[in-house]
């Protein structure tokens, strides 16, 4: 009967990462799409001077092509209005259902296991530890770049420090509340909670000043105003995802747990003249 | 009300919303779904980036704003 209780969670997990990744879309449909054609905007004008200086060019991406006009349309795959709807949805959905199941499945584990919290209690932290952890203190180090930024030559070491980072953060973040669950009877739940809280905080700004810098500085001459926008916007797409799915996750798994003593007495019942 | 008086009246220990979960009824589920949901972040954060499993740029290129957005590298 566990195992239908952890699919019943995981179910839920992934219809609450797809509604919260149906209110990322729209934040960043609204928000975030206005940078991203403002970048698009800076890189093309930046793209036409090169081709105009210079007739070398380089590839790019969305309505990067090197050479301004006629040329770019072509090598088109998707076009900007698919990118910027359809392209941006599938991105934000798929983004949200993985997460939303991943997430329903930490919280699996975590029920229980890091306090007198209710499940819904126990949603909120798993929503607000998942956006720490997998978005923001990934993001601290190595920030969300616009269209434009990027140059394409790096993206592999780029690419392998992001995800480090995210893989060592989700590993400080389960060490340090392992760490506050150790300490807990000894020190009490507030002052060990404060240590593994600091533990992360220290053990995170190694990392950051360990880990090589992001390769690619911004272009100068990038608007600053621009970049900020298209960061700020990132950060609300993040932040709304991960608040929706805390919010509905936590509604639809009290829901279900609150049954789970039916659960527990079926096993009981089943089980009793099996071990009799 | 009636249930909770029922299960009583059946005496079976009543579990609360909290109990934890045993970890042998997660892990299956956190494994394989893990490694499932891994690979659909692949093809949304990563795909035709930094390395590709489809040649060409079309992944890339549907989920470009997202992939932007989301925090991811893109190109």
């Amino acid at each position: 009967m566990y195992a239908s209780t952890v699919r019943g969670l995981l179910v839920r997990g992934m219809l609450a990462g797809l509604i919260a990744g149906l209110f990322a879309f729209a934040v960043a449909y609204v928000v975030g799409e206005p940078p991203v054609r403002g970048s698009i905007a800076v890189e093309e004008a930046a793209a036409a001077q090169d081709a105009a200086s210079a007739p070398s060019g380089h590839a790019g991406h969305g309505g990067d092509a090197a050479s301004g006009e006629a040329a770019e349309e072509e090598e088109e795959l998707v076009s900007r209005p698919v990118q910027s709807t359809v392209g941006l949805a599938t991105g934000v959905l798929v983004y949200g259902v993985a997460l939303g199941g991943i997430a329903s499945l930490a919280f699996s584990f975590a029920l229980g296991r890091v306090g007198g919290f209710s499940p819904r209690a126990t949603a909120a932290l798993t929503g607000a530890g998942a956006f720490g952890l997998v978005y923001l203190v990934p993001f601290l180090k190595y920030p969300a770049t616009p269209p434009a930024v990027g140059n394409p030559d790096t993206i592999g070491q780029r690419t392998t420090l992001f995800f480090l980072m995210i893989l060592l953060s989700v590993l400080l973040g389960v060490g340090a509340i392992i760490l506050g669950r150790r300490l807990a009877p000894r020190l009490g739940n507030w002052n060990a909670t404060l240590t593994a809280a600091g533990g992360f905080v220290v053990a995170t700004a190694l990392a950051f000043v360990f880990l090589p810098d992001n390769s690619d500085a911004v272009q100068p001459g990038f608007p600053a105003a621009l970049l900020w926008e298209f960061r700020i916007a990132s950060l609300a797409v993040q932040l709304v995802l991960w608040t929706v799915f805390a919010v509905v996750f936590g509604v639809l798994a009290q829901r279900l747990l609150a049954t789970r003593t039916d659960d527990a007495e079926v096993t009981a019942r089943q089980q009793a003249p099996a071990l009799g | 009300m009636a249930e909770a008086v029922a299960s009583a009246a059946i005496s079976t220990p009543a579990v609360s919303p909290s109990a934890p979960l045993p970890v042998r009824a997660v892990l299956p589920w956190a494994v394989f779904v893990g490694l499932l949901m891994l690979v659909a972040l692949y093809f949304v954060g990563a795909e035709q980036g930094a390395t590709a499993v489809f040649a060409g740029e079309g992944v890339h290129e549907w989920v470009h704003d997202g992939r932007h957005l989301l925090g991811f590298p893109c190109h």
